[in-house]
């Protein structure tokens, strides 16, 4: 996700001023996605001048607070409404590396597929060891910690068939 | 560093004879320490529970050295050995093995009760171990009146009940859904870090997470994969 949405998204929950966007941003991704004051103010002015967001006034404190547009709410529901597109996302650096490796003839995918399986089974340990000591943490970090223990898996899941594959 | 509770050492075990001869675990060296949680990993017949028995005594390897808290298994009598495989081993099957004509609690107290504790404690034991795997008041029920999960972990409970030194589990999430597995897990952490040493079989990458050190068994050999000492912290992963 781009800040973009996630700024709409917030803006169609209430009017806000930058810093607050970019602080509930954090907050409601888990810290998931870092973000920078700069960032969010360079992403309202693009957003309003493409007509998305507006200015709505002043805070107490002479902020400038943005509402979000009629177009704004299009673009954010087309947003939440279109399923992201996993078939991309998977084209990542661990299967360039790997697919590489099986293609060409000069690497050895095993001594890949071996090093990739410990580094990605010490994260798995990791991310297990420290939601089972965050037991009282906070929803979005769980299910972010989640997140991140399910990828983990199935990576290690797919290093496997991978290497019954070229065995 | 103190002797390991689980030593294995050049670990050879052929199965069958002739044509049937399987190699099913070659040259294997393993070290489970006081407090350790080892997860071993690997395909269907890669020799898993093949090296689960010969670590706990329900079987004798063709070649090499077990030793469990201290002790040669190959140097003792037969009856020293069923008593180093009842006390200080606690043994979950990948079949449950659940003795059909016995209810849920009897199951679990009567080895304890053959090891020469009242029926009365055993009793009581057998209830909080199958408090502990969330069968609260169960324990009268006979197998046959289980659902397969609930089955598993009565033999879970049966295996970590009581001192025992070293758990030996099979495979012993297979019949149970995430949030009844994560729970297993966490009890035999409990278990590690109060002191036992745990060896378990899963091909689940997420249980075997919650294990300080994972191996792998490939063809009968095996392989290290990852390890992370659950005590060390790990601040820095954020
Ligand atoms: N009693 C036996 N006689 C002959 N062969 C055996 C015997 N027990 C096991 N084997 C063979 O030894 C190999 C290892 O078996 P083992 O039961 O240890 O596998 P495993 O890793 O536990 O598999 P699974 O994940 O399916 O439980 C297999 O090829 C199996 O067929
Ligand atoms: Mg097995």
């Amino acid at each position: 996700m781009g800040i973009k949405e996630g700024l709409l998204a917030l803006l169609a929950d209430g009017p806000r001023h930058g810093y607050q966007l970019k602080v509930d941003l954090e907050t409601a991704t888990a810290d998931a996605i870092p973000v920078n004051v700069g960032q969010v103010y360079s992403t309202l002015q693009r957003l309003e001048r493409d007509g998305l967001v507006s200015k709505g006034g002043v805070d107490d404190e002479g902020r400038d607070v943005y509402e979000i547009t009629a177009p704004g709410g299009d673009v954010l529901r087309d947003w939440l409404n279109s399923p992201v597109d996993l078939a991309a996302a998977g084209r990542d650096e661990i299967s360039m590396k790997v697919l590489i490796a099986i293609f060409t003839g000069g690497l050895d995918p095993k001594a890949v597929i071996e090093g990739q399986r410990t580094a990605t089974m010490g994260l798995l340990q990791d991310l297990t060891r420290f939601r089972a000591e965050e037991e009282d943490a906070d929803v979005a970090w769980h299910l972010h910690l989640d997140r991140l223990i399910y990828s983990a898996e199935a990576e290690l899941k797919w290093l496997d068939r991978v290497e019954e594959r070229v065995r | 560093m103190s002797e390991p509770v689980l030593k294995m050492r050049r670990i050879g075990k052929t199965h069958g004879k002739g044509a049937q001869r399987v190699d099913a675990l070659v040259d294997v060296n393993l070290d489970v320490a006081a407090g350790e949680f080892v997860a071993i990993t690997g395909r269907s017949g890669s020799g898993k529970t093949t090296l689960l028995n010969i670590a706990g005594a329900l079987d004798e390897p063709t070649t090499g050295n077990v030793s469990v808290v201290g002790h040669d298994l190959g140097d003792l009598s037969n009856k020293e050995l069923a008593r180093t495989r009842r006390v200080a081993v606690g043994y979950v099957f990948q079949q449950f093995n659940l003795l059909p004509a016995l209810t849920a609690a009897e199951n679990i107290s009567l080895p304890l009760e053959l090891d020469g504790m009242t029926t009365a404690e055993a009793r009581e034991l057998a209830e909080v171990a199958l408090s502990e795997v969330g069968l609260d008041g169960m324990g009268d029920r006979y197998p046959d009146q289980l659902s397969g999960g609930e089955q598993q972990r009565v033999a879970i409970a049966r295996g970590l009940v009581g001192p025992r030194s070293l758990l030996l589990a099979d495979e012993p999430t297979g019949a149970l859904d995430e949030a009844t597995g994560e729970s297993v897990l966490k009890l035999l952490r409990e278990r590690c870090e109060a002191g036992a040493s745990a060896l378990m079989v899963t091909h689940e990458p997420a249980f075997a997470a919650w294990a300080d050190r994972v191996v792998r068994l490939r063809d009968g050999q095996i392989e290290e994969i990852s390890v992370r000492s659950f005590a060390t912290s790990n601040a820095d992963l954020f």
